[in-house]
């Protein structure tokens, strides 16, 4: 019996051993260790023997069958981990195939710019005012000292709807109706909105563009604070080494007027095709408010006085990006809009 | 203005400075230098020839063989000029040069015939065409008699000169002299100034015998003086002043004319030169026009005159529109003898609005326009009468014709040393002030802590403090004023309720695949109220410069359109814009359009693309209604919001909706009428406008949060047979309204219209979310709540369970 029990091991260890699936072992285990196995056979064929030979008898086929236990175990871990892996392998994908594209679109350029100098202020306690496109001549110009047959109406051709009212020519009537509604308290906003000149559509033309202007008025604002102020919205604007100069200028609404120059941001003031060879940009006009304006919307302009500043989003786009049209700004094309997703730093 | 730097330095010391320095100090200063010109482009080579013999080329009509002098030798040259001849004295390119238009003078064989050079008009020497003197207009110029052969001939013509040219702001009219301009220099480098001569020998007969003056509109001209030249010479100026004129932009003519000419450049006070025996009358008489009286100009333009023109007239006939243009009639010629000099006040307005009435510009309307020198008047007058003593032989009679009764008191400004300081920031001390009034040449007094000041009336723009302040500050240098921030009571920026959502709402849009788009707010007739969601008169130009942007437009929708099909021809597959824009709807009390800012989107081609998974989608009616309900999830107001049949012209009758917020109509979608997608070659392509700003200003419940609860909610599916025309958002209302208060959710899982079905009906499937927050729900609560439902259904909308 003892022969028998050990040809029975050799048999059901080259079973295990020849098992090449879970499937197969699972039958094998069946098959021998099961209720209607050869050992349980055997172990059920004891009561045959003598008396004194059933413990040891009994205790060699536990031995037995704990053996073929622990290899077929072994074995089905082997197999088990086997399959799991052909079944992954058989899930792999191509990880190169493209993703599920995320839809998105995003803002205009010149929205990005005029958001940019609009949140740049706010951090300086500014507010933004904004006011109709149609204006009444009052606000476009006279109240801006620019009255009726003044000479510098003629930098401005404008597109008139009556003889009193027009599509504004700049945002500064928002200023002037600003300062008309605060009746005389301090201001400090920032105006962006679209203007309307009569000019024809060309490279460096529109006849519809966007302005942003500022102004700040209170008691003892110094031309210093303009100074002050513009270097910080250009080296926030254009970056940290940005210098500014300013150059005498003229605008009927503010005096004195300048205009604002950058050092230039791509070659640094060395001079490029940017700066073209001056190693300036200019980006803006701004001054201290003219007394007139501030006497006629109320303010006494011996105790308050204000600085003002205006420059048109289109030009600062097209410096930073290097758009060389401004028409691509009107045309809408898609391939130049998705353009503007990505963040800057 | 172009200024030549060789003649400014006659005026005032430049201090030898590169013109390029010199312009860069000028801008700096206040007067911006637009361009640095060099007259010489550089040329070399270019010398004066001798034309000692001239034969024509035997096989070319056109071409002539000069033997020319050139100074170290004589060459040959062939020359096709028509009015090349020998004895003149000429320009000549020697090979080697290169002229101003890049073109490279070489040895060269015309015909067979040697060419050692080219024989030069003007044109070629790099002056525009309008400058060339009229005799040598179409041909080579010829030099004067005395140029000596193989001299340079840039010097002899100026072009051995740098031109600044001065980009000038409207206050700055000063600038439009040479002397304005050398005021203004000797200002910045500290240097005094030297005036013009007028000097002359004046003749014993008085100029009043001779001519009478009467104004009889002396508000529009406060001062005229007329000088008269007896025996004057009209021949061709001296070469120095002809190129000073074409220096400066002008074209020279005769010696009076460019007399004239050369003062109104020198001084900015514009001349006037009649030929006296052509006036006939021995008089002048300056008046309004009588409305439609006519005038021939000197361009030979016949001008009907309006009543508030002012001209000058023989006391017969207007001889010259004033401050303007000169009449033909009173023209000087060759033969002329005896001239009128003029030199006037017109007051500006008056020269603006003639000149505006016969789209008439010149160089003495731009001048009169901006307002002249009132000190000035006299000074030209004089100048002129000694150039045409020394330049055109003329006997200058005594004295004057005039009549002046304009105020030439100079402005005075008052002001404090602490205020300048105060507005700029600065610290600048009283002696450094007035030293910058003394380099200004300002008349000033220091007393009792105020500088009173007298601003000369060359400028016209220094009338009050802030301009003696800008005077101060750029003499100064702008580059000294300190940098500080306002000092003021520290305040929150920041944007305002609407401005914030409207941001929410543009990000939102384009989060959800759309690109924001501006388009133009001018249009055409026939697009301004195309779509619009609410029509008003239109706001239309006076005078546009196209029909296509004549009129505001009442719907972002038409443009938005044609950025989608300029984007669908140039083989985009989708396009997805959205605008934010205002729309005008006139007329209102003000008499302003009302403004109403819209936001309107438009989605045509493909939604969904990924084509390797075969999955691919065309936009539909849903992917735009769905922006719509999420945008209004986001702005809260999902629970007012619904959606009606409509139907507007250019849209798809079936698939038009109406939004409405609590009832009332805020916007539109829809798909665009097919013939209109026909017309632009589009895909189906749905629109959306909506009035933006009265969504936003729509009041908003305060956001509170619900507790989330530990209790399951139950669900049951219902499947109803329907009519097909019934609408699946009444089903939805009806059991919203029916399912009570334990009722949170209904959803739609399912709708089928076809053969299965029974023509005429339709199978809807609702999922209903059963729940309540406090406990678990029992089946009976269920069950009723359900019954409810399934009974309000049947009586309302005659909705049968599906089996
Ligand atoms: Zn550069």
């Amino acid at each position: 019996m003892e022969a028998q029990l050990q040809q029975l091991k050799e048999e059901v260890l080259q079973k295990i051993e020849a098992s090449a699936s879970v499937k197969e072992l699972n039958d094998v285990r069946v098959a021998y260790l099961g209720k209607k196995g050869p050992i349980t056979d055997l172990l059920k064929g004891m009561g045959k023997l003598p008396a004194e030979e059933r413990p040891k008898m009994g205790a060699l086929v536990n031995v037995v069958r704990e053996e073929v236990t622990t290899v077929l175990e072994a074995r089905m871990t082997l197999l088990q981990e086997q399959a799991i892996n052909e079944q992954l392998e058989k899930e792999s994908i191509d990880v190169t195939l493209p993703g599920r594209p995320v839809k998105m679109g995003n803002h205009h350029p010149l929205t990005r710019v005029v958001e940019e100098i609009e949140d740049l202020f706010i951090g300086m306690g500014y507010e933004i005012a904004e006011g109709p496109e149609v204006e009444k001549d009052y606000y476009n110009f006279e109240a801006l000292n620019l009255p009726k047959g003044h000479p510098a109406r003629d930098m401005q051709d404008s597109f008139y709807i009556s003889e009193d009212i027009l599509l504004r020519t700049h945002t500064s009537p928002v200023q002037a109706r600003t300062m008309e509604a605060k009746e005389g308290q301090p201001i400090k906003i920032i105006c962006p909105g679209k203007v309307y000149r009569r000019d024809n559509d060309d490279a460096t033309h529109s006849h519809q563009f966007t302005q942003i202007e500022g102004l700040v008025i209170g008691e003892n604002i110094r031309m210093s604070d303009l100074k002050g102020t513009l270097s910080v919205f250009a080296k926030k604007m254009f970056g940290d080494d940005r210098e500014i100069r300013l150059r005498p200028s003229f605008f009927p609404f503010t005096e004195p007027s300048v205009e604002m120059d950058i050092s230039c941001f791509k070659c640094g003031g060395d001079g490029c095709n940017v700066c073209k060879k001056t190693g300036w940009i200019e980006i803006l006009g701004a001054g201290m408010v003219h007394p007139n304006v501030l006497e006629m919307a109320g303010y006494d302009s011996k105790k308050l006085s204000g600085f003002a500043f205006g420059m048109g989003p289109e030009r600062i786009a097209m410096l930073k990006y290097g758009v060389e049209d401004i028409r691509h700004f009107y045309t809408n094309d898609v391939r130049f809009l998705s353009q503007f997703h990505r963040t800057e730093v | 203005m172009l200024v030549s730097t060789k003649w400014l330095s006659e005026y005032v010391n430049t201090q030898g400075l590169d013109p390029k320095d010199l312009g860069e100090k000028i801008t700096r200063a206040g007067i911006e230098v637009d361009a640095v010109l060099d007259r010489s482009h550089g040329m070399t080579n270019v010398v004066v020839g001798y034309v000692k013999e001239k034969v024509k080329h035997p096989e070319a009509d056109k071409l002539n063989i000069c033997q020319v002098d050139v100074g170290e030798e004589t060459t040959q040259i062939i020359c096709g000029a028509p009015n090349v001849e020998a004895g003149q004295k000429v320009i000549v390119a020697r090979p080697g040069a290169v002229l101003p238009g890049g073109m490279k003078i070489k040895k060269a064989k015309l015909r067979g015939e040697e060419s050692n050079g080219m024989i030069c008009s003007l044109q070629e020497l790099g002056i525009e065409g309008r400058l060339v003197p009229k005799a040598y207009a179409d041909g080579i110029y010829v030099l004067p008699e005395t140029a000596v052969p193989g001299e340079s001939v840039l010097p002899l013509l100026g072009l051995d000169d740098i031109v600044l040219e001065l980009g000038l702001t409207p206050n700055r009219s000063d600038a439009l002299s040479m002397l304005g301009v050398a005021y203004e220099v000797g200002a910045i480098l500290s240097e005094d100034m030297k005036y013009p001569e007028a000097a002359y020998t004046a003749s014993n007969v008085k100029a009043t015998d001779f001519l009478k003056l009467t104004v009889e509109a002396i508000e529009e001209n406060p001062m005229y003086i007329a000088k008269v030249v007896k025996n004057v010479q009209v021949k061709e100026s001296p070469l120095w002043l002809q190129h000073r004129l074409m220096a400066a932009g002008v074209r020279p003519h005769n010696n009076v004319v460019d007399i004239t000419n050369y003062v109104l450049m020198e001084y900015g006070q514009p001349l006037h030169a009649f030929d006296y025996d052509r006036l006939e009358t021995k008089e002048i008489v300056v008046r309004l026009a009588g409305d439609g009286e006519k005038i021939v100009t000197l361009d030979d333009q016949e001008r009907t005159l309006k009543s508030n023109n002012l001209v000058i007239t023989n006391g017969n006939e207007p001889v010259a529109i004033a401050g303007v243009m000169g009449g033909a009639n009173s023209e000087v010629h060759d033969g002329t003898t005896t001239v009128v000099i003029e030199s006037a006040y017109f007051v500006s307005g008056s020269v603006r609005q003639t000149s505006k009435d016969h789209n008439l510009r010149s160089d003495a309307s731009a001048r009169f326009e901006k307002g002249v020198d009132p000190n000035r008047v006299i000074l030209a007058a004089e100048r002129a009468a000694s150039l045409l003593a020394e330049l055109a032989g003329g006997e200058v009679l005594a004295g004057s014709v005039i009549v002046d009764e304009l105020d030439k008191t100079p402005a005075e400004v008052v002001v404090s040393p602490d205020f300048i300081n105060n507005r700029l920031g600065m610290k600048i001390s009283l002696e450094d002030m007035t030293s910058i009034l003394t380099r200004l040449k300002f008349d000033y007094q220091a007393a009792n802590g105020l500088l009173y000041i007298k601003a000369p009336t060359r400028r016209q723009d220094i009338k009050i403090e802030e301009d003696i302040i800008e005077e101060i500050a750029r003499m100064y240098g702008y580059d000294e004023i300190p940098m500080t921030l306002p000092v003021e009571e520290s305040k929150p920026g920041g944007l305002t309720s609407y401005q914030a959502k409207r941001r929410q709402v543009r990000a939102y849009l384009e989060g959800a695949g759309l690109y924001q788009a501006i388009t133009y707010s001018l249009t055409s007739k026939e697009m301004s109220q195309k779509f619009a969601l609410e029509t008003a008169p239109v706001t239309e130009l006076l005078m546009p410069m196209s029909e296509e942007r004549s009129i505001l437009r009442q719907s972002l929708i038409p443009h938005l359109l044609e950025a989608v099909t300029y984007n669908t021809a140039r083989q985009a597959d989708t396009v997805a814009l959205y605008e934010v824009g205002s729309v005008f709807l006139g007329e209102t009390d003000s008499g302003l359009p009302h403004e109403q800012e819209h936001l309107a989107a438009v989605i045509s081609g493909k939604w969904l693309d990924h084509s390797w998974q075969g999955e691919k989608k065309a936009v539909d009616f849903f992917v735009l209604k769905g922006i719509v309900e999420g945008l209004m999830e986001l702005l809260g107001h999902t629970s007012e919001l619904t959606f009606e049949r409509a139907v507007v012209d250019g849209l798809h009758p079936g698939r038009t909706a109406s939004i409405k917020l609590s009832g009332e109509k805020i916007g539109l979608i829809a798909q665009l009428h097919p013939s209109e997608q026909k017309d632009r070659d589009l895909k189906e392509t749905y629109v959306l406008e909506m009035d933006l700003a009265k969504v936003l200003n729509k009041e908003v419940e305060a956001l509170y949060y619900a507790p989330v609860s530990k209790f399951p909610s139950i669900t049951r599916d219902i499947a109803l047979v329907v009519d097909s025309e019934k609408a699946t958002g009444e089903l939805q209302a009806i059991i919203q309204l029916s399912g009570g208060r334990l009722l949170k959710g209904v959803n739609l899982f399912d709708l089928y219209e076809g053969e299965k079905m029974e023509p005429g009906k339709k199978s809807v499937a609702f999922s209903l979310t059963y729940f309540d927050p406090e406990r678990t729900l029992t089946d009976e609560e269920v069950v009723n709540a359900h019954n409810k439902v399934l009974k309000a259904l049947a009586e309302q909308a005659g909705a049968e369970l599906r089996g």
